[in-house]
This record gives C-alpha cells, sequence and structure tokens, in this order.
C-alpha cells in the first residue's frame, strides 16, 4: 500500500479526486472525509497495493500531480511495532487446548491460525449449514514444485462428541508447534498434505452448547419444524438407508430423506469426490468407544485392501496404547458392533478409491461417554496423535 | 494405589423371552476394597443436612463433578446397574450418560432415599433414554432401586 500527497488546484480536480476516493473506496487519511476536499489543501490518500497504478493513471489523466509521500506502508508499521516475542510459529497466545471451545471461539482460532502460520496454512471455505453457518477447514501444506498425497481429517460430525473437534484443534497445534524441530513431522510434511476440518456438524455442536449436551445429529427441519436433525454419519452414499438405520426423524440414527440430503454432507463429499485421486487417507474423527474402525459397516463382505488397512490401524493402535496404556480396539464396524450401518463416510470414502479410511472412536469405555472430563483433553489428544 | 480387582462374568441372554433380564454369573479375583469410613462420612453429612438435597447435571457439560457430588455419582451409577441388567438385550449396550436432576426424599428411618432422573445412552441405537429410579442406601444394607420406569424422550424443537 502506499500513500499519496495531493495538491489540487482547480474545483474540477477536486470534483474528480471526489469521485475516485467513492468509486474505488480510497481511505482517505487528510482530510477526512470527500466533502472536505478544497482547492490548494493538502490531501493525503491511502491506496491499496492492488490499485496503485489505476490511481496514478487516473491523477496523470487528469493532470493532477501528485508525490508519494509513503512508498511502502507495511514496512513502516512493521517498524513502529515491537518485535515478535519468539522465532517460532506462534499458536493464538492463551488459546487454551485443555478446554472445550464454542464455536464463536473455534472461528476465531482458525483466523488466529491462519494468520500466525501463513506459510503453512490456509483456510477454506467448504459450503453452508443448513442454519448457513459457514463451514471452513484448513489446509496445512509446506511450499513444494511437487504435487502431494492429501490427508484428510474431519471431526465434530456427531454434536455431542466434544472430545472430537478438541481433539482436531490439538493436532493442528501440534503440527504448527513442532513441524520444524520435529523430524517425523518435517519428513511428514514433504510428502503430504494435511487438510483438517474442526467442525462439520456446526449447528449441532453449537445446539449442544446451548440446548441439549447430548444432541447428536445436524439440525434439519422436519414434518413441518416439529422433529429436527439427520444422522450426517448414515447420510454419505454408502449403501445409504439399509441398514443400522432408522426412517423415523425422531431417531438418533436417521438417515435423511435420501443419500446427501444435507447441504453438510454434501460440503465434504462433493469436496472429496473432486480431490479423490490425491487424497491417501481420509479419516473421522468421533467418540465414544476406543476403537479404530474399518470399513465397512453395511456388509460383512471385506474390503479389497482389508489386509493392509488392518495392519496399519493395528500399528496405530499399538502407537496408541505406548503412551498411557489406553486400549483400542481394531476392526471393521460390521463385526465389532452389535449393529451395522450404512451411509457413513468413512464407507463412502472407501468406495469412492480413496484406499486407507478409518473412523476413530476417542475415549473413553463407557465411564464418562460423550462428557468427558476436560482433565482427559490432554492424554486423550497425546495418545492419538 | 492400584485397587483394580479382576471379574469374570457369564452372561446369558433369554433368546425366547426377550422381557427377562440376562442372567449373570459373576467370579471376583480378590477383595474389593473397604469404603466403610468414606460410606460414613457420606452418610453423616447427607443425613445431617437441613434441606434436602438437590442437584442437577452430574457432571457438567465439561465432564466435571463437584467433590460433593461424587458420592450421589458413584451411588447413580450402581443404581443405574441394576436398571441397565434388567432391561439389557442382546441388542443393547446402555451407559449411564448423565444425572439430569437428583433429589433427595426424606425419611423417617435409618435410609437415605434419592428420586434420580438419570440419561442412559444405548451404544446400539445411540438413543438417549431418559429413566427414573428411586433408590434406597444404608452403609450396612447397600443399594437398592426401589422404583424405576423409562421415560418418554423429551422432543425438543
Amino acid at each position: 500500500d502506499q500513500v499519496f500527497h495531493i495538491v489540487t488546484e482547480t474545483f474540477q480536480q477536486v470534483q474528480h479526486l471526489q469521485h475516485l476516493c467513492s468509486a474505488l473506496l480510497l481511505d482517505l487519511w487528510k482530510p477526512q472525509l470527500p466533502e472536505d476536499i478544497g482547492t490548494g489543501e493538502d490531501l493525503h490518500i491511502r491506496v491499496p497495493a492492488p490499485l496503485v497504478q489505476e490511481v496514478k493513471d487516473s491523477l496523470d489523466r487528469h493532470m493532477i500531480s501528485y508525490k508519494v509521500l509513503i512508498p511502502d506502508l507495511q514496512k513502516l508499521v512493521d517498524q513502529s511495532m515491537p518485535k515478535e516475542r519468539s522465532s517460532h510459529r506462534q499458536v493464538p497466545e492463551g488459546y487454551i487446548y485443555t478446554q472445550y471451545h464454542p464455536m464463536e471461539e473455534i472461528y476465531q482460532w482458525m483466523t488466529q491460525i491462519q494468520k500466525n502460520n501463513s506459510e503453512l496454512v490456509t483456510q477454506h471455505y467448504l459450503g453452508k449449514t443448513i442454519e448457513n453457518q459457514e463451514i471452513y477447514y484448513l489446509q496445512i501444506s509446506q511450499p513444494s514444485d511437487k504435487t502431494k498425497k492429501i490427508i484428510w481429517m474431519d471431526c465434530g460430525i456427531h454434536a455431542r462428541e466434544w472430545i472430537s473437534p478438541a481433539f482436531c484443534q490439538w493436532f493442528v497445534k501440534e503440527i504448527l508447534q513442532n513441524y520444524k524441530s520435529d523430524p517425523k513431522i518435517s519428513r511428514f510434511l514433504q510428502n503430504l498434505d494435511l487438510y483438517v476440518l474442526p467442525v462439520l456438524n456446526i449447528d449441532g455442536y453449537i445446539y449442544s452448547w446451548e440446548k441439549d449436551r447430548l444432541w447428536r445429529k445436524n439440525r434439519s427441519p422436519h414434518m413441518n419444524g416439529t422433529c429436527y436433525g439427520t444422522d450426517l454419519n448414515r447420510n454419505f452414499n454408502s449403501s445409504w438407508g439399509s441398514v443400522g438405520v432408522s426412517y423415523n426423524c425422531s431417531s438418533e440414527t436417521f438417515c435423511g430423506s435420501g443419500p446427501e440430503s444435507e447441504p453438510e454432507t454434501r460440503a465434504v463429499a462433493q469436496f472429496i469426490e473432486r480431490k479423490k485421486s490425491d487424497i491417501l487417507c481420509y479419516l473421522t474423527i468421533h467418540s465414544y468407544g476406543q476403537y479404530i474402525l474399518t470399513p465397512y459397516g453395511s456388509t460383512t463382505k471385506p474390503p479389497s485392501n482389508s489386509e493392509e488397512l488392518m495392519h496399519v490401524a493395528e500399528k496405530a493402535a499399538a502407537a496408541l496404547m505406548g503412551k498411557y496404556g489406553t486400549s483400542y480396539k481394531v476392526g471393521s464396524t460390521s463385526l465389532i458392533y452389535v449393529n451395522s450401518n450404512s451411509g457413513s463416510s468413512r464407507d463412502w470414502a472407501h468406495m469412492i478409491g480413496i484406499p486407507f479410511s478409518y473412523t476413530f472412536e476417542l475415549r473413553d469405555n463407557g465411564t464418562h461417554g460423550f462428557v468427558l472430563p476436560v482433565d482427559q483433553i490432554q492424554p486423550t489428544c497425546e495418545e492419538t496423535m | 494405589q492400584d485397587s483394580t480387582v479382576n471379574c469374570t462374568a457369564e452372561v446369558l441372554y433369554h433368546l425366547g423371552n426377550k422381557n427377562i433380564a440376562p442372567d449373570v454369573q459373576f467370579t471376583l479375583e480378590g477383595e474389593l476394597k473397604n469404603t466403610d469410613e468414606a460410606d460414613n462420612i457420606f452418610y453423616n453429612r447427607i443425613k445431617s443436612l437441613e434441606k434436602e438435597l438437590v442437584a442437577e447435571n452430574i457432571p457438567d457439560s465439561h465432564g466435571n463433578v463437584p467433590p460433593e457430588m461424587e458420592p450421589i455419582r458413584l451411588l447413580a451409577w450402581v443404581a443405574s446397574g441394576y436398571v441397565i441388567w434388567q432391561n439389557s438385550t442382546e441388542n443393547t449396550k446402555f451407559q449411564l450418560a448423565q444425572i439430569k436432576h437428583v433429589k433427595q426424599v426424606k425419611r423417617s428411618d435409618e435410609y437415605l432415599e434419592f428420586d434420580y432422573m438419570i440419561l442412559l445412552h444405548d451404544m446400539v441405537s445411540q438413543e438417549i433414554i431418559p429413566w427414573q429410579m428411586t433408590v434406597l442406601w444404608h452403609p450396612e444394607h447397600g443399594v437398592q432401586v426401589t422404583q424405576d420406569s423409562r421415560q418418554p424422550k423429551h422432543v425438543s424443537g
């Protein structure tokens, strides 16, 4: 951005400058308002970088003389600010990862994370929820000339599983704090991009904070607003509506009016479909139960790469246990759960060709269930990391 | 100090009549620790309350339980175990999710009585089921559920 110094001579020049300021929404530093521009007086205008050439051309055309008072505004601002305390990438100071955060704070956190780590992190819009909330994901990507494969992780499909969004935030923080010092993470990022969606079911999550802590589904209205919510993890187009679901809106596993009937489902599905040839691994984080679940939930027929899927999952469970001794069971939904279920995002991801697709069911085993105490956030996140 | 005791159980579900509670045979490997002192402290504290105890949302949304409510939570845990046992089938997997509300009922005899409204979570259907239960307790006579009834789900807007 630059700051121009202009002295007007004629009334026509004044008019032109007033017009220019309002048309381009320029930031008038002196005087404060366009109507206060007079002839023979000093003008100071801040011009955003992309408009500098256009403004210069316009001033030349109208024979208005100018001087560039400040050629690089940002540099001046930077020089006048105290130096940052550490040269490490900053995570938002004071953000407490060992507490649960409401949605407004998570939105702010995403903005801050991108701002403080802009060489690695970009925030992207995915779509809107049924109640018009904007869904965003964070892309953690080390600049490189080669295209990298993608690992996708989403949290918060089910509103009451608060430990899930807490884990996504923790995960991002860990990567950003340690990618320079931890050789494993550093190598990871050289070869892979991470896409993290901290909360998919935003409406439901907000509802679980404000009205009903144990709400699970989204907030789509049915039956003339007398019943609410589709189970987003039964709404994907993987044997949709066949098993482990209800067709009744009042049920917690209501699969919706059709596959991908919900805007939240569509937002994720459309994106993953578009990028599927680059996505190596699809992870979806839930609670509780302490499982690593592999496809499929709707049939006992194993996926084509089931040996490899199980092998990787078993290694993950072993590594997890190594931290605090927490034991996770590994297997396909149809074998572990009493009921199978269809329409899950994990099954759908694998069906469209993503080789590694897992549901993580985090702590605990039922003692606290969905209402996991905050003092378990740290150990849960550390071991899952 | 680790006070974990292994317990093995054999659970037999009645396939014919689904309304009968499953048959449970269990073996404890070792002894459960003695809780007489804590039991008596809790018992005397409640007995000496001027006003009947009333509480809500244990734990709260963040999983917190105030220390003085911990015995109330444990009592609900035990009592809900009975309710879960009586109502389990091969197609259910219940856990106590939360105590919505608890109210002490004053008694003239030596027992403590609490009227609980709890929320059970069924892992299989994912449903949250409100359940009312009346619980009697005495340090020497143990826990009794004298009355319990499943409540209709409150359909919120």
